[in-house]
């Protein structure tokens, strides 16, 4: 059983144990499933500077920090007593790409090439984490969440504005991957 | 009379641009959060090792390499479809009693800008933000950094929120 569950997991079971978290959200306390609200839930708290979308009760939405403490726990627990024992899989193709951009360490569900302490202070390392970052948070708010919010909690709940923003993720996804990112990395 | 303007005002604004907001009545001892943080470790194990998690996985998304994510996302919508549709149909309630409310989301063009910002994002940093906690889990502490400057992000688009098109 531990063997079986140490293999990385295929689509079709993990995707329906996501989708699985709208209706155990709902049920066990009529929550919305949504991750990026955190973030905003983080600033209300931590630092609200009078900003008006920061002044309401984060306390009334604690379990949305409970909820994503639970995934970071989550990540240790399955990494420390579920990890996989072989490199990730990637495709060939990206592979021979990634390699043109000296990444070709995949053990990691991280590429550790290039995202580590030490890059941090390269400008490639900058661009990659402290400015992927920072349009993730400024871009998952400005949208109104995130894949969790819009593109599962979302279509799920037959949200046409949600249909736009997924679609909008994805284009902005795919211009970067393949038109912007090839230069950050050749940096 | 006073006091519930003001939970009303409170909670139209928790309701700005989110999804998961929800006025419940009842009160509950800190504890019952626990029940959340059981379901976040169930959902971070799956995002690990369906390596939902993986920035190579979202390269190959992006590229259009691998069916792998659209898989996930795909199944994940069709079960969270399902679920909603048979809450709403047998008008399923809480373990609490009460019943199941999701609000409507109302279109804004926030939704395309902010959508394409975020994709940019996404493709660079491989993580949305759940992924992002996952990650700082399995041990890559340096998303941390990614993590603060996504709250960093969040915090200017507050700040900025008035003078942006919407």
């Amino acid at each position: 059983m531990i063997e079986f569950l140490k293999q990385p997991w295929a689509w079709y079971v993990a995707g329906p144990l996501i989708g699985l978290t709208v209706p155990a959200l709902l049920i066990i306390g009529n929550k919305s499933f949504g991750i990026s609200s955190s973030l905003r839930h983080v600033c209300a708290s931590c630092m609200p500077a009078n900003i008006p979308f920061f002044k309401y009760d984060w306390k009334k939405e604690v379990w949305n920090l409970f909820f994503v403490f639970g995934i970071f726990l989550g990540g240790a627990i399955a990494i420390n007593l579920l990890s996989n024992p072989n490199p990730v899989e990637v495709n060939p193709e990206l592979a021979t790409e990634l390699a043109g951009y000296g990444i070709t360490n995949f053990n990691n569900l991280v590429p550790q090439d290039i995202i580590n302490w030490q890059s941090l202070f390269t400008l490639k390392g900058f661009l990659m984490m402290i400015v992927g970052g920072f349009l993730v948070g400024f871009g998952t708010r400005y949208a109104g969440g995130c894949t969790s919010g819009h593109a599962i909690m979302g279509l799920s709940n037959l949200q046409l504005p949600s249909l736009i923003a997924t679609i909008s993720f994805m284009i902005g996804g795919f211009i970067m991957a393949n038109l912007i990112l090839p230069f950050i990395l050749s940096l | 009379m006073q006091q519930n303007t003001d939970t009303e005002k409170d909670l139209q604004l928790r309701e700005l641009d989110a999804m998961c907001v929800n006025e419940s009545h009842l009160q509950h001892k800190w504890y019952h959060n626990l029940k959340y943080l059981v379901v976040g470790v169930l959902f971070g194990i799956v995002f690990v090792k369906a390596e939902v998690v993986s920035w190579f996985r979202i390269q190959e998304m992006f590229r259009l390499q691998s069916f792998h994510m659209y898989g996930i996302i795909g199944s994940a919508v069709v079960v969270g479809m399902i679920s909603v549709f048979l809450i709403k149909k047998f008008n399923i309630k809480t373990i609490y009693g009460e019943p199941i409310k999701i609000s409507p989301k109302t279109f804004n063009k926030g939704q395309i800008y902010g959508g394409l910002i975020f994709g940019f994002g996404w493709a660079i940093t491989g993580a949305c933000p759940g992924p992002l906690f996952a990650q700082i889990g399995t041990g890559a502490t340096v998303i941390a950094v990614t993590l603060l400057s996504a709250i960093a992000g969040t915090w200017v688009y507050g700040y900025l929120r008035e003078k942006l098109p919407h």
